[in-house]
């Protein structure tokens, strides 16, 4: 999991604030890890007194010669006793830095704990073992550093007392490892010749390493350049939820980069609705005026009521994140099936989740043997560059400009398979809307409901091509006009010829067109209109978007009429052609419908005649409080 | 490997205790300092909304002790004031009088949802367990009964990495099988607070929001909070109970600690692990990890 992210300056015993690094020590598991850690403790003075003669007592003791690496298994024996505070991290510092120094497991098969804990650090230290020199191992965890955004790595050349402190050994895979990472793009900050054991290199340079003229180690890891702090970045407030306990309405989430104060006027992404942060929420009490930074777990309420929903994402205006249905991102991949072009995937970016489809798979690499793979599908272990079709529009960053919100998970069946950072989004045909302000109408929803006996809502037809959507849809319409209602009919297929008609069949287009629909229905709902809506809508999960955007007034009527009479009845020769293979990702045949669970009404229209259906429809509305018995008194309700 | 001396002399043992501690973090012999808190805090709360959020029917295990009632501090926190999911006690019936008191005082006091589940007689439990494992093998036996009468999906346990090395291996959402049974090599990745919170048909998930928490940093939240504790946890006649299970197999620590201040600095310089007067956790090496692969805490 995440390690807590302290804030990355710690006060100092007198006052001052020095600049935290995190770094991460990666390399082969033999090449000398524990024993530098040792050594680095050693040498920057982290050490108490007596310590080390301590363990060096126990060794003659027990008989075996004392070895740097102790000192890290007396800590972790500590650990294993459960009464040290921090498990995961060690702490050290140079002259002009705190350094925190992330375990990660060396082995191979432990290359994604390794992933997950290195993509928190700032810089990284590579090892490699002067006499085996640069191995597999070693070419993987750089190419990893580098995927990961580590743009600062330090290389150590260890067990130089091994091969007699020769320089022409250093250069040789001095050589070789600056070639491998300059191809990556990182060009490390010193490459040190030093033996962790005898001290030479660590932080100082010996005589016997005298032919070395760069940096120790403590000096290098001194010159490290810590990570921008989060909360000085644009204010990124992924929505984790929207509470109603009570008559406060709280949207909560975690503030991921940035602060937010009561009175900011901020903007909700990915649709740009605008409004201000009215109160800061907690418990037990309220504060006021506060500004929260970075970290912080919070909960506000907004000055207007809007549609705000988990996966949605708060920023201050002027400074949004990108909105965006295409994301290029590099991933790496951790499940036994290779991720390939075309499959459909879910992904997780903050807390939204989205379907997606892979449209391209480029750059595929092994990052053992770092070479190009000329194929579609990245095979575990492996990583690559893709591009992602998203069936909703997301809020994201690059991971450049915000790493948090520039990081997204791979599920695959409920598991997450993979991880990766965003390196572009395309934003679209529109620009950002930062600039909307609803305007609000003149009139008030009981002015219009006892106008037309009834509130507002949106009645939303699902069911195969040729159930009887369409026929019931006008049938209703009639009805409620006769007794001066407000009904407005919203065909699936008048819609396509407008307001979607840049739109196709696929999963993805489809959602946009539900997604459209629901919306344009939902506003002539909030105005006291009834909307109707005549949609195959096939997905289960656009149809609850649906719902969701509609929220209270949203009645769901499921045409349920058996798939053989549909096809029988197919007044527009759909399932003809359909059949005849003319006609391609057509619902009834091979483009699967997921009835509804729990529709507000079922029809068969193959069992009722269409007066008695409406009839059905009328009366479910009028029980569920949309269409009023009497005329509302409105002088009551001035 | 242990080079720490257990046979060196108490004075040096305290000495180097508290050394490494201060190389590890930040902290010297203190208690944690806020900072520190607010960040444990803000991630746990982080954690208990995406369970809310992700999961249908979700309930803490509620067990009366410190990390619990942190734990639903938390909840109250995150949820503004209330606790939005079912408390459960899997009652063993073999609790102190106190604890019992407890749970009748803060469940109505918290305005809890509160589920009492007893667990089935000791006749029913794999008599192959030590004694006092086969007696903390009930509460799964009585979880089991509890999800299957309740049905839910996620619950939400007080457990943290520091308390016992089996418990390190754990994830933050945490899939068990049908059986409530833990696999611990195929455990899904997780990270960058992503979870994976899709449980298999018939399993369910445990989400653990104070894995990254340490016992010191419990007792200093707890101070920080003003949370209630029962009072067991403080010293009398000589002894105080650092962990609280059955009367019968759990035992008191030797201290004089009789205020969470004083517990805090005996913890900054104890070497004794916080369960050692849990009977269960010495009977046989492995017999922690097998209660935890059939479904204990």
């Amino acid at each position: 999991m995440n390690m807590i992210l302290p804030a990355s300056v710690s006060a100092t015993p007198n006052g001052t604030t020095r600049p935290q690094v995190r770094i991460v020590i990666v390399g082969h598991v033999d090449h000398g890890k524990s024993t530098l850690v040792g050594r680095l403790l050693h040498e920057t003075g982290s050490l108490p007194d007596g310590k080390l003669d301590m363990l060096k007592a126990v060794s003659a003791r027990r008989g075996m010669p004392f070895e740097w690496s102790f000192l890290l298994d007396a800590l972790q024996t500590e650990r294993d006793q459960g009464i040290t505070i921090d498990t995961t991290q060690i702490r050290f510092r140079t002259r002009s830095r705190d350094v925190v120094l992330i375990d990660a497991p060396g082995h191979a098969e432990f290359l994604r704990n390794m992933i997950t804990g290195a993509a928190q650090a700032d810089a990284a230290v590579l090892i490699i073992d002067a006499l085996e020199g640069v191995r597999d191992q070693t070419r993987r965890h750089g190419y990893l550093l580098q995927l990961l955004g580590i743009k600062q790595v330090a290389v150590v050349v260890n067990k130089m007392d091994r091969v007699d402190f020769g320089a022409a050994r250093f250069n040789a895979i001095s050589d070789e490892i600056s070639a491998h990472l300059t191809r990556l793009g990182v060009t490390p900050s010193a490459v040190i010749p030093i033996s962790a054991r005898d001290g030479d290199g660590v932080a100082a340079r010996t005589p016997r390493i005298g032919w070395y003229q760069g940096p120790s180690v403590v000096e290098a890891l001194d010159a490290l350049e810590p990570a921008r702090p989060l909360h000085q970045l644009a204010l990124r407030l992924p929505v984790q939820a929207v509470y109603k306990f009570d008559d406060r309405r709280i949207v909560a989430g975690r503030v991921e980069s940035g602060s937010l104060s009561a009175g900011d006027e901020i903007v909700i992404m990915p649709a740009g609705k605008i409004a201000k942060v009215k109160s800061v929420e907690s418990w037990p009490e309220t504060l006021h005026g506060s500004s929260h930074g970075a970290g912080r777990s919070v909960g506000i309420t907004l000055d207007r009521e809007l549609f705000v929903e988990r996966g949605d994402v708060i920023a201050h205006a002027g400074a949004t994140p990108c909105d965006t249905r295409r994301i290029r991102a590099r991933v790496f991949w951790l499940h036994e099936k290779p991720l390939s072009k075309g499959d459909q995937i879910l992904i997780r970016l903050g807390t939204r989740e989205s379907r997606a489809s892979v449209v391209a798979i480029e750059k595929v690499v092994d990052p053992g043997s770092l070479s190009h793979a000329q194929t579609e599908s990245i095979a575990r272990s492996h990583v690559g560059e893709i591009d992602l079709s998203l069936a909703q529009a997301v809020a994201a960053d690059p991971y450049g400009e915000n790493p948090r919100t520039g990081r997204l998970v791979i599920e695959v069946n409920g598991r997450i398979a993979g991880g990766g950072i965003v390196l572009a989004v395309d934003a679209g045909q529109r620009t950002v809307p930062v600039d909307i302000v609803p305007v609000e109408s003149a009139l008030r929803p009981e002015e219009r409901s006892a106008r037309y006996r009834h509130n507002g809502a949106v009645i939303w037809l699902t069911g195969l091509p040729a159930s009887g959507k369409s026929t019931l849809a006008r049938a209703l319409e009639r009805r409620l006009f006769s007794r001066a209602g407000s009904p407005i009919l919203l065909d699936g297929d008048t819609l396509r010829a407008g307001l979607s008609s840049d739109l196709g069949f696929s999963a993805q287009d489809r959602s946009e067109n539900i997604r459209r629909l629901a919306e344009v229905a939902a506003h002539l709902a909030r105005n006291g209109h009834i909307a109707i809506v005549a949609a195959i809508s096939p997905a289960a999960e656009d149809r609850a978007a649906a719902r969701r955007i509609a929220a209270t007034s949203f009645r769901e009527i499921y045409v349920a009429t058996p798939a053989e009479i549909c096809e029988s009845r197919d007044p527009k020769g759909h399932y003809a052609k359909a059949r005849a293979g003319s006609l391609q990702a057509f619902t009834g045949i091979d483009n699967g419908y997921q009835p509804p669970a729990g529709a507000d009404l079922e029809i068969d229209t193959s069992a009722r005649t269409v007066s008695d259906a409406t009839d059905a429809i009328e009366r479910m509305l009028a029980e569920s409080g949309i269409l009023l018995d009497e005329p509302v008194d409105l002088a009551a309700n001035v | 490997m242990h080079l720490l001396n257990p046979s060196s002399d108490a004075a040096d043992d305290l000495a180097n205790g508290s050394a490494i501690r201060s190389i590890l973090t930040d902290i010297p012999l203190s208690p944690p300092a806020m900072d520190h808190l607010d960040a444990l805090e803000a991630q746990s709360i982080y954690i208990l909304r995406e369970a809310f959020a992700r999961l249908k029917k979700l309930a803490l295990l509620w067990s009366l002790g410190k990390d619990s009632n942190v734990m639903i501090w938390l909840a109250r926190k995150a949820f503004f004031g209330r606790v939005p999911f079912p408390a459960l006690h899997v009652d063993t019936g073999k609790k102190f009088p106190e604890m019992y008191a407890f749970r009748d005082r803060y469940g109505k006091e918290w305005n809890l949802d509160l589920k009492v589940e007893l667990c089935p007689p000791i006749d029913d439990v794999d008599p192959t367990l030590p004694p006092a494992a086969r007696s903390a093998a009930r509460k799964t036996e009585g979880l089991k009964l509890a999800l299957n009468k309740y049905g839910f999906d996620g619950l939400i346990a007080g457990i943290r990495r520091d308390e016992e090395p089996t418990r390190a291996k754990e994830r933050v959402f945490s899939p068990r099988g049908p059986g409530g049974g833990w696999d611990v090599r195929d455990q899904p990745p997780e990270f960058w607070d992503q979870f994976n919170a899709a449980p298999p048909p018939g399993a369910h998930l445990r989400v653990h929001p104070i894995l990254h928490w340490t016992e010191a940093d419990i007792w200093a939240y707890t101070r920080r909070e003003n949370i209630p504790i029962i009072p067991l946890y403080l010293s009398r006649d000589g002894k105080r109970y650092r962990s609280l299970g059955d009367q019968d197999i759990t035992h008191p620590v030797a201290s004089t600690a009789s205020s969470i201040d004083e517990i805090l600095i005996e913890l900054d310089g104890s070497k004794v692990p916080e369960r050692a007067g849990r009977a269960l956790d010495h009977e046989t090496e492995d017999a922690f990890e097998r209660l935890r692969v059939a479904g204990y805490l």
